[in-house]
């Protein structure tokens, strides 16, 4: 149990000490004092109000990497998470402005319109393929053109407001009312803590995002669904003889992840209140970094989005304190996804020759037991 | 004049494993030396030793007289030694020339790749040894036997004389055998000294001149080829009496369990790979299909288990027409399924063993429901066929990859049969596996038989039909064109029916 803890942690844990190292070494060059940096990020992210900065940015990292490792769970890369957020969140603060319901029913009512549409999106990419044998990563990547460039851009001018004046606020859809908004929690977290100063306010899709990660956990370990999906992933020539429908599954498990793709844009929509005219984009991206990072594990990927969220949050005082660029942050992002690639592939070999070893010895062990004379 | 390769004292361990033990080989100049020995019994880390894959933990090696060390296969390559892998590593967009000098390439003074001078080379090396293959050729385009032909061709063409062919006949159809054991003549008469291991022992009686067999590491005999049989190897092999596959009594009932009728399957052209199938199966009875690989026993085989398009006919299992169902449903129906090749279709490879125990049957107890997996029941499951079926490992934790071949289909063979099924397709159950794995592989079928299984035994090892079967079918070119008796039937009869040579007045059997 120990030895399984110990393969486990050795990996993200080495490739953590070699990004480090390597940080260092370029911070060095850049003519700063690692030692100064470090502990500017370390210093910064210990205050309670950069801990929220950095769930919120969390949370849809997140949420961006569960849906990623969904496809990737049975060899499918949707590399579309993207355009399926961006269009699964118009819908919905479409739809939410339409409403008047009471909070408790409008809420749910644009977070399915968002898992639906997200969803629906991506399972596009899904009948593609197994109707006509499309590469899903051709096609989801020029869905997220065609839902950014092209479906996104003409519903903002269409419902866009007529407003008098516009500013930088009005812009985008209709605001959508109180009701449907997600309350943040900071209640929740200041039973534990301070007040959380300087307007900082903890998104309520964090609950979401522990909810989807929950989910995604047991649909793996626990459900029937969850075991044809991961044994499509591994050998979908065996899964089939094992009776699962290949065609059924690539449409399902892309609708799946186009579906958990959905809620990130409702990060943001808590705060906005409405699509505003520049909605964030890339989370669909830097999702699937946080997940092969995570490797695809609802626990892994937890702390690898904590840790990139960290990482983002930390450009901001590394630029306010001049103790180093802020580049630097993207340049860790980097190195410990590389050096993790290399740690796991290293570890595995490993534990592939372990496994062989102990099973040979316990073959050896009945043998010598049933040793025939000739 | 000094042996090719004698091995000396050689001894390897692995931690909690001796691999190797003492072995002793020698092989002399220009011959034809066969390794033989069970799975695990030594054969491919001797091999390894021997290529420079790993380094011997004791004992010495000399080559052609010389005692050598060797710390890579480049240190083989140089004193003459190639192998041929069993698994081909070939790049398939590449041409034959291209494969060959891979890692070789002649070149100019620039980088630029002497292909000319390649091909004169290759030519020269190919009618040195008798050898015919065309360097242009896409190797994507060649068949298996052809693909190997490369291999040779590759190893010969880097000087080696000594050649290593780990388990050339596992992945050839008998004709591509034939065509191997030309070839190796061809190589013997040319001067190369080959070494192979194989298990299939009439292989190794008709091709080999001298016979090194292995038991748990140890050499445990060396001879001529000469007056052996193959009793005599097995039971070297083994160390005991021999199992032989016998059914014993008939235990063949009354009652249908697998009715096929005027069953047609086509192929992506439309041409008919199935055509005009009639067969039935009782409960209790083990229905043989004999047939040279790739005349129609793999689409028959997916037409039951319902990964091939049906394009007539019917298909009823107990009396229920299973024709349109999915292979869930079928699966759930009560038909169990031993791949043919249990890497492919049959195995989670990284998975561990309680995963792969619920395979195929995961919607159902003990292993699931139509939404829930039940880990506890799947893993008290797959602790019960570790029992019951000597998977031997440490626990029901490892992955699949760690077991042995053996191993892995006694873990199928288990799975399939505790699920209680009407019908168990079963292709090829004991390929690739040991002599004792498969006497527990004939025994598990033997005693689900007496139960009342009814069962499709398709197999190439054809004391193995005739040992097991009630009834055998022959299959040619997607049709059935003889039906026999086990009782009093031959070897020699049914590969006549086979190749077609013989035929049976009514063509198409009951």
């Amino acid at each position: 149990m120990i030895r399984r803890i110990a393969f486990i942690a050795a990996a993200p844990l080495a490739a953590f000490a070699l990004t480090l190292v390597i940080s260092s070494l370029a911070l060095v060059v850049f003519g700063s004092n690692p030692i100064d940096a470090f502990s500017d990020m370390i210093g910064h992210a210990s205050e309670l109000e950069t801990q929220v900065d950095i769930l919120n940015r969390a949370t849809p990292l997140y949420l961006s990497a569960v849906a990623a490792a969904i496809g990737f769970r049975m060899n499918l890369f949707n590399i579309g998470v993207e355009g399926q957020y961006l269009f699964g969140y118009i819908i919905a603060a479409q739809v939410g402005t339409m409403l008047a319901l009471p909070a408790i029913i409008h809420i749910p009512v644009i977070l399915i319109t968002a898992m639906i549409t997200g969803g629906l999106f991506a399972a596009i990419a899904g009948i593609l393929k197994v109707t006509r044998g499309v590469n899903e990563v051709i096609s989801t990547i020029m869905l997220n053109s065609i839902a950014v460039a092209g479906i996104i851009a003409a519903l903002q001018g269409r419902w866009q407001p007529e407003q008098e004046e516009f500013t930088a606020t009005t812009l985008g859809t209709a605001p959508i009312d109180d009701t449907g908004l997600l309350p943040n929690i900071n209640g929740l977290v200041e039973i534990f803590t301070r007040e959380i100063e300087q307007g900082g306010e903890l998104t309520g899709m964090l609950l979401v995002a522990i909810g989807v990660g929950v989910a995604y956990h047991l649909l793996l370990t626990r459900m029937r669904f969850g075991f044809d999906l991961r044994a499509s992933g591994l050998n979908p020539f065996a899964a089939r003889a094992g009776g699962v429908a290949p065609k059924q599954m690539i449409v399902a498990a892309m609708f799946l992840s186009g579906a958990v793709a959905g809620l990130i844009g409702m990060v943001e929509l808590a705060e906005e209140g409405r699509f505003p005219a520049d909605p964030i984009q890339g989370l669909g991206f830097a999702g699937i970094a946080v997940a092969l990072l995570g490797r695809n594990h609802p626990g892994g990927m937890a702390f690898s989005a904590l840790l990139f969220a960290f990482l983002d949050v930390s450009a901001g005082i590394l630029q306010s304190t001049q103790t180093a660029t802020k580049e630097i942050v993207n340049i860790m992002q980097g190195i410990v996804l590389l050096a993790a690639v290399i740690a796991y592939g290293i570890t595995k070999r490993v534990q592939t020759r372990e496994e062989a070893r102990a099973t040979a010895e316990a073959l050896q062990s009945v043998e010598t037991n049933t040793e025939v004379t000739v | 004049m000094s042996a090719a390769i004698e091995l000396t004292g050689i001894t390897k361990r692995f931690p909690g494993v001796i691999a190797n033990d003492d072995v002793n080989l020698t092989v002399e100049k220009g011959e034809i030396h066969a390794i033989c020995g069970e799975n695990g019994a030594g054969k491919s880390t001797l091999m390894k030793i021997l290529y420079g894959l790993q380094g011997a933990d004791e004992g010495t090696m000399a080559v052609n007289g010389e005692v050598v060390t060797f710390n890579s296969p480049n240190d083989a390559i140089d004193r003459g030694i190639g192998m041929v892998h069993q698994h081909f590593m070939l790049a398939d967009q590449l041409t034959v020339l291209e494969n060959i000098i891979l890692g070789a390439e002649p070149t100019s003074g620039g980088g630029a790749i002497k292909f000319k001078e390649a091909e004169a080379q290759l030519a020269k090396v190919a009618a040195e040894y008798g050898l015919t293959i065309d360097p242009n050729d896409l190797v994507e385009t060649l068949e298996v036997g052809e693909r190997q032909r490369v291999e040779i061709i590759k190893v010969l063409y880097r000087g080696a004389d000594i050649l290593i062919l780990d388990e050339p006949t596992a992945v050839l159809v008998p004709q591509e055998v034939e065509a191997l054991f030309d070839n190796m003549r061809d190589l013997k008469a040319a001067g190369a000294t080959i070494l192979f291991i194989d298990h299939k022992l009439d292989e190794v009686l008709e091709i080999s001149d001298s016979i090194t067999v292995l038991r748990h590491g140890k050499t445990v005999a060396t001879m001529r080829n000469d007056g052996v049989t193959a009793h005599d190897l097995a039971e070297l092999m083994v160390g005991s009496e021999l199992p032989t596959p016998e059914t014993g009594e008939s235990t063949v009932t009354d009652t249908v369990a697998l009715s096929i009728q005027n069953l047609t399957v086509v192929d992506e052209d439309a041409r008919p790979v199935l055509e005009g199938i009639d067969l039935s199966i009782r409960k209790g009875e083990i229905l043989g299909i004999a047939g040279v690989e790739g005349n129609g026993q793999g689409e028959l085989v997916d037409a039951i288990i319902g990964t091939a398009a049906v394009s007539a006919g019917t298909i009823g299992l107990l009396g229920n027409d299973i024709t349109k169902l999915s292979v869930r449903k079928r699966r759930e129906a009560g038909i169990g399924y031993v791949p043919e090749d249990r890497h492919r279709e049959g195995l989670l490879l990284d998975a561990p063993l309680w995963e792969n125990a619920a395979l195929g049957h995961q919607t159902q107890a003990p292993y699931g429901s139509r939404w829930f997996i039940d880990r506890k029941g799947t893993r008290r499951q797959t602790a019960e066929i570790k029992e019951q079926f000597d998977v031997r490992t440490p626990n029901i934790d490892v992955s699949a990859h760690a077991l042995s071949g053996g191993n892995q289909q006694k873990l199928i063979i288990g799975r399939e049969l505790t699920s209680n099924p009407s019908l168990l397709i079963a292709a090829h159950p004991t390929r690739g596996i040991d002599v004792g794995a498969q006497a527990a592989v004939w025994e598990q079928i033997r005693d689900a038989r007496a139960n009342g299984l009814a069962t499709l035994l398709i197999s190439a090892d054809l004391d193995e039909l005739i040992g097991l079967s009630d009834t055998i079918l022959v299959m040619l070119r997607g049709r059935l064109v003889a039906q026999v008796s086990p009782d009093d039937v031959t070897p020699r009869d049914l590969g006549a029916y086979m190749t077609g040579a013989a035929t049976q007045d009514d063509g198409q059997a009951a």
